[in-house]
């Protein structure tokens, strides 16, 4: 029997591109999609379950399903795209309920793979260069998505000491650059304009958006219980990136900037969450070894990852929208996923 | 404040440049400046063409010497600034800067030089001392221009948190002082690494208690190089603690100002605020002590506490001999 393998957060980016890797793989028998909306991307044979994060809904499906392995891409990292509260919901509620259906008991599941971001680490002066995934973060925790990742990662922790039997992955990216993805970052980018503090140059890790699917695909496939780094070998000053990247640099002052920032944030140019605000004055950096160990090749450098940015923005730059957007229609989902007359493999 | 003149030798570099060089940044008026001197001793700096420098850290000509270990080749890089924040660039203008100053100020003599080694790791320590230090610039231009190879030089991450003054403290080769750091530095990399393992107990002491070494730390250092199975070789300093003599602190200043300490310097009653910016022109000797290896497996999590306390007092006693010895033969302060 192939892989049986259920996604959460279909219906945003990392679910919509990790259910397309999935698809194109043989041994995985089974992909079902969870959503709160509809996919944003073509799925060939996803099934797509539009639910909320209930747990009495994820155990039948769960059940029903009997799925192996669990990918929990629906983690929100970017705290100024929804309010806080929902962050909570989503983040915390939804991991707790999630794992709850998985570990329920008689279960079908033996793998559970869980997005985390390297913001659990902060970012403050006395850290050390490169965290490993057992170093704990050295500063107070000052923003709400950091305190929403730590919350979701100690369910997760609890979890694998509960269920010793399953693998259980977490894996933190470092912050995601590429093609396609829209995070604060990358729409300043577009934007042209960095904020930046001023007298303050941090080197940063990027990771590209492919390697993020990658990543999670490894997992998928591999069994590699424990917590991994994930990011682009390599730093890279904060001023490269704007250089990089093609914009210009937005100092703000080094007391307060969020203060001088809301306003410009108002206005709609720059995006600059709070978590943004230790990462631009110290930087973070992750050590890598241990996925690498795991035998993870990575495709892109930090450097890399910012370039394959700056490469589809100039692209965008000069013809608009670089891939046409794509229109859900039920109907024409339906048939592509269920009706015999399709020739599966062709097209996607 | 208005002696200012007074006390400054002609041909010698704008006060705010001195300092930088000294502290180890350059600030964007020291292109200008790097564009006037023509100094053709630098090594390491060979490849790098100043003539037309902005103020970025343009990318070195695929430089032979360039810093970094891990041979990345990543096209899409713009700058030379590694891992560590460290540029070759901008550590190659800081050096034509702080040459002068290093050879006529200073006029540093070394001893035993060839004990670094050319290549491979080793975690070099000495001792400390100015109110605002002026050994580490000294030990790590010396090493620079002498060997050809760069020196981090680990530090208080108090410097990562001064805007501008840490950017550029970073760029010339300043790294927070973390066991995980030197360790990658040392070991994973090979390269050298500078520490002064009395840290800031020993650059606020008072000039009553000039070469008296402080504690060294918890024996940190030793357990480094340990377990990054690297030799340590300590470098006795004299001179330093005559160029910015610290004669009281204030204490009520440094807690309302978040510094580790503020010091009332004879440079700071001679020169008034200038004098922070200004060393006096002690002449300064550095002594190179045989490279000291430990017989233990490296790689381990932890070491014999007592060994490690054991060893870090016996290099404390040796560095505290040789500046007895030193100062012995030292017939001036100002002229050796």
């Amino acid at each position: 029997m192939g892989r049986r393998v259920l996604i959460t957060g279909l219906d945003t980016f990392w679910g919509g591109r990790m259910a397309q890797a999935l698809e194109a793989k043989s041994d995985v028998e089974m992909i079902l999609g969870l959503g709160t909306k509809e996919p944003r991307v073509p799925l060939e044979r996803t099934e797509f379950v539009r639910s909320d994060q209930k747990y009495s809904i994820l155990s039948r499906i769960v059940r029903a399903t009997q799925v192996d392995t669990i990918v929990h891409t629906f983690l929100e990292t970017n705290s100024i795209a929804v309010p806080s509260r929902v962050l909570h919901e989503i983040n915390v509620i939804g991991t707790l309920n999630l794992l709850a259906a998985a570990g329920a008991s008689g279960t079908s599941v033996r793998k559970v793979i869980v997005k985390s971001s390297t913001h659990v680490y902060g970012a403050a002066a006395q850290d050390p260069a490169w965290f490993r995934e057992e170093d704990s973060r050295t500063g107070p925790v000052r923003t709400k998505l950091e305190r929403s990742l730590l919350e979701v990662e100690a369910l997760v922790r609890d979890f694998a000491d509960d269920n010793p039997h399953l693998a259980v992955t977490v894996l933190r990216f470092a912050n995601v650059l590429g093609t396609d993805i829209v995070t604060p970052i990358s729409h300043n980018l577009r934007r042209r304009l960095l904020p930046c503090i001023a007298g303050f140059d941090p080197l940063v890790q990027f990771v590209e958006e492919d390697d993020v699917v990658r990543a999670l695909e490894f997992a998928t496939s591999h069994r590699v219980p424990g917590v991994f780094n994930v990011a682009g070998e390599g730093k890279l000053p904060w001023s490269e990136v704007a250089s990089i990247g093609g914009a210009h640099l937005l100092p703000l002052p080094p007391v307060r900037p969020r203060l001088f920032a809301a306003p410009l944030q108002r206005l709609g140019g720059v995006r600059f969450p709070p978590e943004m605000e230790g990462l631009v004055t110290y930087g973070r950096g992750v050590d890598t070894n241990a996925l690498r160990a795991a035998g993870f090749e990575y495709r892109y450098t930090s450097a890399g990852a910012v370039n394959s940015f700056a490469r589809a923005n100039n692209l965008r730059r000069t013809t608009g929208n670089t891939s046409p957007a794509y229109r859900y229609e039920q109907d024409v989902e339906q048939f592509f996923r269920h009706s015999p007359t399709v020739v599966r493999g062709i097209d996607s | 404040m208005e002696s200012v003149g007074a006390a400054r030798p002609a041909g010698r570099p704008g006060d705010r440049e001195f300092i930088d060089a000294i502290v180890g940044h350059a600030p964007a008026q020291a292109e200008r400046q790097a564009e006037r001197q023509a100094d053709e001793t630098e090594k390491i700096a060979a490849a790098s063409d100043l003539a037309g420098a902005s103020v970025s850290y343009l990318p070195v000509a695929a430089g032979r010497n360039e810093p970094e270990v891990e041979e990345l080749v990543d096209e899409a890089r713009r700058s030379d600034v590694d891992e560590w924040g460290r540029s070759e660039h901008m550590r190659s203008i800081v050096r034509r800067l702080y040459d002068p100053m290093y050879r006529y100020w200073f006029r540093v003599e070394w001893e035993g030089l060839e004990k670094i080694p050319t290549e491979g790791g080793a975690l070099l320590i000495a001792n400390h001392a100015g109110a605002i230090p002026s050994d580490a610039p000294a030990i790590m231009h010396g090493i620079e221009t002498e060997l050809g190879r760069p020196v981090y030089g680990m530090a208080d991450y108090f410097f990562r948190t001064l805007p501008g003054i840490g950017t550029m403290w970073s760029r010339s080769g300043g790294v927070p002082a973390h066991p995980d750091n030197a360790y990658r530095i040392l070991h994973d990399q090979q390269q050298l690494a500078l520490v002064f393992p009395e840290g800031t107990k020993a650059t606020s002491k008072t000039y009553a208690d000039r070469y008296r070494l402080r504690r060294f730390g918890r024996g940190g250092f030793v357990e480094i190089a340990m377990r990054a199975g690297v030799p340590i070789i300590p470098i006795a300093v004299v001179g330093a603690e005559e160029s910015m003599p610290i004669l009281f602190r204030m204490n009520g200043v440094a807690k309302a100002l978040k510094l580790p300490y503020f010091p009332v310097t004879v440079n700071s009653l001679l020169l008034g605020p200038l004098g922070y910016v200004t060393y006096l022109p002690a002449k300064f000797k550095l002594r190179v002590l045989d490279p000291i290896t430990f017989d233990v497996e490296p790689g381990l999590e932890r070491y014999s506490k007592s060994r490690v306390m054991d060893e870090a007092e016996r290099i404390r006693a040796i560095m505290q001999d040789t500046l007895h010895d030193m100062l012995r033969e030292r017939r001036s302060v100002w002229f050796g």
